[in-house]
């Protein structure tokens, strides 16, 4: 497996090799599907639409909806508004849906097709919305194309009345639905009254109900409360990538002051979103959370000798990233290798800023923003480590280096139940604290001589 | 046909993709199918660049570089399934990963820059595809120069795809991958002939194309090259003096095995080795093309043989599954036919079957072959699946990844018969991996929980 990788590091490479990213228009669809009645719309090639639904559809075990504006040989040389104004037709006809999120892909925007003005000329039904993001596949990556539809979201729907609704406005970034039920749960808990988007709770993990629905009922953000966004007395986002720039977007348009926070993952990071929470609704944390965080902490302190100093390599999106980072620092782990394919330099210097909160030399870690698991494999090659945490994508390099890999992150391909369970909060600290200790623990019964091999440990 | 229901969500474009069979207004023109699919639908399907892809990553030691912006390198990284005897490079996901300023000034430089240093960093390269994308051309990028340029600099093919996902559907990216294989096979045109086949159309999904190469030498019959499960460049580029082409999986490598017909003489016949009717045919019939009297004995010995062995197999699991009713909606249309005969032999109906890229000819198979009142879709996309697996009650779905989740939201078993087939489902062996996988999905507890 992966033989050809070579030792010898290679720098300013001309090609990108195993990939740490994907493209723009599926983190827009993504986010699209966590609207209510939204149908996501791919202005492109029909073989956009197929890839993204399928890499969602084999992440969440779920059905992704999604139409496609199916380009054809006609449509790149005179443009794709016939085609766009025929999906909008079509999809309004045959699906249904309240919303039609479009975004674009590197072939409408290298035509240079305008999608915002196609949609100002043509005939949407009464009720209805069809809204637009710009995703050109050739910029950012999947978590700036998340962002994008955000924006795209508010910028169509979004309004300020001057009546504050008194509620706090949720961003949780790109999370599971296992998430959004978690961070839902702890913001119900701290009193709050919240607008929460996108939310993919009930969609991309719907209950078996033996019903095929495009769409499910009570599920996703309505339409009335990303309209109502605008009137929010506070935003409180989570992850730079995904979520500052439609944070600063609300701001800028409609006055809605907001923390960005990063994505809660591990005990001090839970704390920061409850804090967050407790300073609008000056609320005491319930015993509820504090037993919660209780049982958290005294797991990690059961387990701690079996992960201490173990060396992991951490690897994905850069907002779920910095917060593994930040669980194993609580762990007393060793993050030895830090990579994120998304192309942002200043990521770079936010998980150094962490490190030095821990007291990690430069000298002991490798963070690199913009890069592939090629070079992910060549650093293990040189000094291996104890854990790979991330997506499936290493479970190839897991198998060459013989490397124990925690799943987590985007994209989980070969193991189930994972996007429905949480990651954040203190119950997913729990949880991945007991996938990473079991790890560990596994390796070291596997690797023991028959007179170390204990029954109780 | 008009379905006879007005409230069925389809679209009136999608009319003519679907019959019912024997139904009231007649067959008329015959099913319209391999058109493009409907702008604002929920297809099933991929594009070009998707068709040449599929074909041609099996390839073990091609490197395979995408020249476009990341996506399509990474929904593709390590998809199929094929398994390999030599090389794994294939496994790999290489991209140029074109970049904003690349699409204002063109990407041409950046694959040449990825070209020469693939060239200067490894030993023995012997093959590389070179994946022109959506974007590629309308940037402006000639990429068939390039590799042109390359070949002749590097002394190894250097081999365009012409993949842009708007140029057509996925069978326009099947030939694409076909072209391109002809174009590493053009300069070994051979005048010597020897007694042995190529397998085309076979992708060494879960192991297939090595349980067919072992009957083809239990029966005496020598196999050259496959395309492309399992292959690598040393044995295609022998492929030209094969004496006889059989082709498997017919939408996606018809057009290559014509291509050899026209370049090397080789004729074709059309196999399938799904199920035990057709395994057993094909064996025969490719041992009759080769006026192999032997083989054509062992072939029909062997087969009664392995037929043989199945028949307590089989009978067990026929009072598992008789009666059950199956949906079959998979990518060509000879393995959807396959697919009705193998359900006949467990004692199952077919009661709803689509294609991807099934033709005209495939579909009067088809017809053939089903009851009436079976529903025949072509490009079905799931609001058309989820309707007529209801109205039919169908108990199993046979298809794709993406289908998987429908058919389970619908609580209908499956069984999936495409790239995520992790058993093998081809020949004897795969008569019992296939019935096994129908009676695991179609009788598990689960589908008792739900409400």
């Amino acid at each position: 497996m992966l033989e050809l990788t070579p030792k010898e590091i290679m720098e300013n490479r001309h090609m990108t090799i195993n990939p740490c990213k994907t493209c723009e228009p599926v983190g827009a669809m993504f986010c699209a599907l966590g609207a209510e009645k939204c149908m996501p719309h791919s202005h492109g090639s029909q073989g956009c639409c197929s890839y993204h639904r399928t890499v969602l559809s084999r992440h969440f075990k779920e059905p992704a909806i999604a139409s496609s504006s199916s380009f054809t040989e006609g449509a790149s040389v005179f443009g794709g508004r016939s085609n766009i104004t025929t999906a909008v037709k079509n999809v309004f006809d045959i699906y249904k849906p309240d919303i039609m999120a479009i975004h674009t892909t590197c072939l409408s925007e290298t035509i240079g097709d305008d999608v915002g003005s196609y949609i100002m000329d043509m005939e949407v039904p009464e009720g209805k919305t069809v809204l637009y993001a710009s995703t050109p596949s050739y910029e950012g990556s999947h978590i700036q194309g998340f962002s994008n539809m955000m924006i795209g979201f508010m910028r169509y729907m979004t309004k300020k009345t001057g009546t504050p609704n008194g509620k706090v406005a949720i961003f949780p970034g790109w999370v599971n639905p296992g998430d959004d039920r978690e961070l839902k749960k702890i913001a119900g808990l701290m009193g709050a009254e919240y607008i929460y988007f996108p939310d993919h709770e009930g969609i991309l993990d719907h209950p078996m109900d033996g019903k095929s629905e495009y769409f499910h009922e009570n599920a996703g953000t309505k339409a009335k409360d990303i309209a109502a966004l605008g009137d929010c007395e506070k935003l409180i986002s989570m992850g730079i990538y995904c979520s500052l720039e439609p944070s600063e977007y609300l701001k800028k348009e409609h006055k809605v002051p907001f923390s960005n926070i990063p994505v809660p993952v591990g005990v001090k990071l839970t704390d920061q979103y409850i804090l967050e929470l407790q300073k609008l609704t000056k609320k005491e944390v319930p015993k509820e959370l504090e037993d919660e965080r209780g049982r958290l902490v005294d797991l990690m302190l059961d387990s701690h000798q079996y992960v201490y100093k173990k060396k992991a390599a951490i690897y994905g999106d850069p907002d779920i990233v910095y917060g593994f980072t930040a669980l194993c620092l609580e762990l007393g782990m060793s993050p030895k290798y830090i990579i994120t394919g998304t192309p942002k330099a200043h990521w770079e210097k936010e998980i150094k800023e962490l490190m030095d909160q821990y007291g990690v030399d430069e000298s002991e870690y490798v963070v690199k923003a913009d890069t592939d698991l090629f070079y992910l494999h060549q650093l293990i090659k040189n000094e291996s480590v104890d854990l790979l945490l991330g997506s499936s994508y290493g479970k190839q390099i897991a198998k060459a280096e013989d490397i124990p890999l925690v799943r987590m992150g985007f994209p989980v391909l070969d193991r189930y139940g994972n996007p429905i369970q949480a990651t954040v909060g203190y119950a997913g600290a729990i949880r991945y604290t007991e996938k990473i200790v079991d790890a560990m623990m596994d390796r070291q019964d596997r690797d023991a001589a028959d007179e170390d091999f204990d029954v109780v440990m | 046909m008009e379905t006879e229901n007005s409230n069925r969500n389809i679209l009136d474009a999608r009319k003519s993709s679907i019959v019912v069979k024997d139904g009231c207004s007649g067959m008329g023109g015959g099913i319209s199918c391999d058109s493009n699919s409907v702008s604002g639908s929920v297809s099933q399907r991929a594009c070009v660049y998707c068709g040449a892809r599929v074909v041609l990553n099996p390839i073990t030691d091609a490197w395979h570089i995408v020249h476009g912006p990341i996506g399509c390198s990474s929904y593709t990284w390590d998809i199929r399934g094929s398994l390999t005897s030599g090389e794994d490079i294939y496994r790999n996901s290489f991209s140029t990963d074109l970049q904003e300023t690349d699409i204002i000034f063109g990407g041409i430089r950046k694959l040449e820059a990825a070209v020469d240093e693939l060239m200067e960093k490894e030993d023995n390269v012997k093959l590389i595809f070179i994946y022109a994308t959506c974007i590629v051309g309308v940037i402006g990028d000639d990429v068939e120069a390039l590799c042109k340029m390359k070949s002749e600099q590097y002394h190894i093919p250097v081999i365009p795809v012409k993949s842009p996902g708007f140029s057509g559907n996925k069978s326009t990216g099947y030939r694409m991958a076909c072209d391109a294989i002809m174009n590493v096979l053009l300069p070994h045109k051979s005048e010597e002939k020897r007694t042995a086949i190529n397998i085309l159309g076979d992708f060494n999904l879960a192991g297939e194309m090595w349980i067919i190469k072992n009957y083809f030498r239990e029966i005496g019959i020598d196999v050259i090259s496959g395309f492309t499960g399992d292959t690598c460049y040393e044995d295609m580029i022998e492929a030209p003096k094969a004496a006889l082409n059989i082709v498997q999986c017919a939408g996606s490598s018809t057009y290559l095995a014509n291509r050899m017909e026209e370049e090397f003489g080789i004729p074709f016949i059309k196999v399938s080795f799904f199920g035990i009717e057709d395994t057993t045919n094909s064996l025969i019939r490719t041992a009759e093309a080769l006026q192999n009297e032997l083989a054509r004995k062992k072939a029909v010995e062997f087969c009664r043989r392995k037929a043989d062995e199945l028949e307590n197999f089989l009978g067990r699991y026929r009072k598992n599954l008789e009666g059950k009713k199956a949906a079959i909606y998979v990518g060509g249309g000879f393995k959807a036919i396959s697919l009705i005969r193998q359900f006949q032999a467990m004692g199952m109906e077919t009661v709803v079957v689509g294609t991807q890229t099934g033709k005209k000819e495939d579909y009067e198979v088809i017809e053939s072959l089903v009851k009436s009142d079976t529903v025949i879709l072509d490009d079905a996309n799931p609001a058309e699946l989820e309707t007529f697996m209801k109205e039919k009650g169908a108990d199993i779905l046979v298809g794709g990844v993406k289908e998987r989740p429908l058919a389970y939201k619908l609580g209908i078993a499956f069984c999936d018969h495409n790239h995520e087939r992790k058993f093998p489902l081809a020949g004897f062996e795969g008569v019992v991996n296939f019935t096994m996988e129908i009676n695991k999905s179609i009788n598990s507890p689960v589908w008792g929980y739900i409400s």
